[in-house]
């Protein structure tokens, strides 16, 4: 077990007694996609060591995020995985209700469910779009860009106000409900954009030789590896080990929907990419059910401790305008303790550790990335293969530098 | 030694150890327990392989910085069993004087690089670490960063281009 990291080699011996050739990668290169580097030992095209490195995206969010209010962290978990940033929202918000005892409102899980699957989706495709655009197969990109941009065109806009820093969700609700016609709408996206989109690129690669060819067998893990190196989400799932915290530690009300968590079998680039295609339609599933469930009532809790009391009683009733005031200066009162709390992120295990100390603001946040563990495993997955593998490999684990580095 | 609790895992940790469990609660619903720090591995190889307990998956790691109290440092371990389809919560504390402690990328390679960053932030020393260098800092930053004396609006030259 302890030679998984460090000093393996599988590149066997050197041919004609030449030196390995020592080959800087990044941290701008077009391949990486975010600012990652390595230091790959080369012998001919076989990479005999690899070393990754990070940290160029250090925006200190942890140590940001213990000197500001409850309410204002969300901001900053938007930036964290940065394609899929409801979804980021919705596990921040969900730890922080921990500590505080919150049950937020039916209304509000399936809002927090819609917006978690519809983020599942567009960094699926955002990770499979810029993994097959680095082995030369263009066309997947533009046939999942588009429906990307349809859906922050129509949905996550009209939702947000905004594109990517969506800082959508509050302590015990959302900013705000869904507008007018969303629904609908929504609907379909769903039916007309993505799964049209879904069925092209499946037509194009999952039958494809040259695709299969090139991913089969490439960056594979063993399940026992994988678990022991920490992978979660669809790489670990893609290995053949069913974990899918929606269905093992269900949280919102994903219990109530009918949907399956498709599984691999070597953990490989192929597999890794079916297991994603698969996923895709699962979280379409799990949306329109959604939608058929969607109940009415009121979005946010009814106690104005946590979640701003109304516009109009604020305007016309003076402990209201108190209660605003202090809840945007001071920060909410969260009771003091510790809790971690673990929601399935687009990318595996999105983890919060939280310490308060009561008052208005974090004590300590501490993030688990989820591709933390991806990234650690790259040695693993590369070494002892060519380096041209390297750029499929780095595609199919979605490396996140927003949320890596943090 | 650690007061009665409902937790199985809890229950069976202090039977197993028993002094070498501080203390234990399960507040907010999550199972924690403090342990001395010379029986880390000791108590993190008997819940990986431990056929009740099967704690697979080592999820995070980090330190927290309680600057003021004795022991200052804490080290956090968050595990998951996904066969019991459970989580606890493992913490050490160390004085700061000497926050060292063992390694437990042994037991979870995927440790490896969460200690590393803990050391990185917080200065906290892994013993047998097999590459225990600093991860998100740049090599010749000073200082630990998320420790609470560090003031957040520090600035360090940044460093050049390497000879």
């Amino acid at each position: 077990m302890t030679d998984l990291m460090g000093t393996k080699r599988r590149g066997g011996k050197l041919d004609l007694q030449a030196e390995p050739v020592i080959l800087n990668i990044g941290p701008s290169h077009p391949a990486t996609h975010a600012t990652l580097r390595f230091i790959a030992e080369l012998d001919g095209e076989t990479i005999l060591s690899l070393t990754p490195e990070f940290g160029y995206l250090h925006r200190c969010f942890e140590k940001e995020s213990e000197s500001h209010t409850w309410t204002q962290v969300v901001t900053y978990t938007d930036r964290l995985n940065y394609v899929s940033p409801l979804m980021n929202n919705v596990g921040y918000a969900m730890a922080v209700e921990k500590l505080c005892a919150i049950e937020v409102t039916e209304r509000c899980k399936y809002v927090r469910v819609l917006i978690s699957e519809i983020s599942r989706i567009i960094d699926h495709m955002v990770c499979i779009g810029t993994n097959m655009v680095d082995l030369g197969a263009l066309t997947n990109f533009w046939y999942f860009w588009k429906p990307r941009e349809e859906a922050y065109m129509h949905l996550i806009e009209p939702l947000t106000g905004t594109r990517l820093t969506t800082g959508y969700t509050r302590i015990g609700g959302m900013q705000w409900d869904l507008p007018e016609g969303w629904v609908q709408k929504c609907r379909d996206i769903c039916r007309n954009v993505f799964l049209p989109a879904i069925a092209d690129v499946n037509a194009l690669l999952s039958k494809n030789r040259i695709f299969i060819e090139r991913t089969m067998g490439v960056g594979s893990i063993t399940a026992k590896d994988a678990i022991a190196m920490g992978f979660t989400g669809p790489c670990l799932r893609a290995a053949g080990v069913p974990l899918d915290l929606r269905k093992d530690e269900t949280y919102l009300v994903y219990d109530r929907f009918d949907f399956d968590v498709p599984i691999g079998e070597h953990g490989d680039t192929c597999d890794r990419y079916m297991v994603r295609m698969e996923e895709m339609r699962q979280s379409v599933r799990i949306i329109e059910q959604a939608l058929d469930q969607l109940p009415g009532g009121p979005i946010n809790v009814d106690d104005t401790r946590y979640v701003l009391p109304d516009k109009q009683l604020v305007y016309t009733n003076i402990e209201s305008l108190m209660q605003h005031f202090k809840n945007i200066f001071e920060g909410i009162h969260v009771p003091a303790g510790e809790v971690y709390s673990a929601t399935e992120a687009a990318n595996g295990e999105l983890g919060y550790y939280i310490v308060s100390k009561g008052g208005g603001g974090p004590y300590k946040i501490k993030v688990r990335p989820p591709c933390f563990n991806m990234f650690q495993a790259m040695p693993l997955l590369c070494e002892g293969q060519m380096i041209a593998d390297l750029v499929a490999v780095l595609g199919s684990v979605n490396i996140v530098a927003g949320e890596l580095d943090r | 030694m650690a007061e009665e609790n409902n937790s199985p895992v809890l229950r069976k940790l202090a039977e197993k150890f028993g002094d070498a469990i501080v203390s234990t609660h399960s507040g907010f619903g999550d199972d924690t327990a403090v342990v001395r720090r010379e029986k880390i591995v000791e108590i993190c190889t008997f819940l990986r392989d431990d056929p009740d307990l099967r704690f697979e998956f080592a999820m995070d790691l980090t330190g927290v910085d309680y600057l003021g109290e004795v022991p200052r440092f804490e080290v956090v371990y968050h595990l998951y069993s996904m066969e019991k389809k459970r989580r606890v919560r493992i913490k050490s504390r160390l004085h700061e004087e000497d926050p060292t402690i063992d390694s437990v990328s042994s037991v979870w390679p995927g440790m490896n690089w969460y200690e590393r960053e803990a050391f990185d932030m917080y200065g906290i020393v892994f013993r047998d670490h097999p590459n225990l260098v600093r991860i998100l800092m740049y090599e010749g930053f000073v200082g630990h960063p998320l420790r609470k004396d560090y003031p957040k609006a520090k600035r360090q030259p940044t460093v050049g281009p390497v000879e």
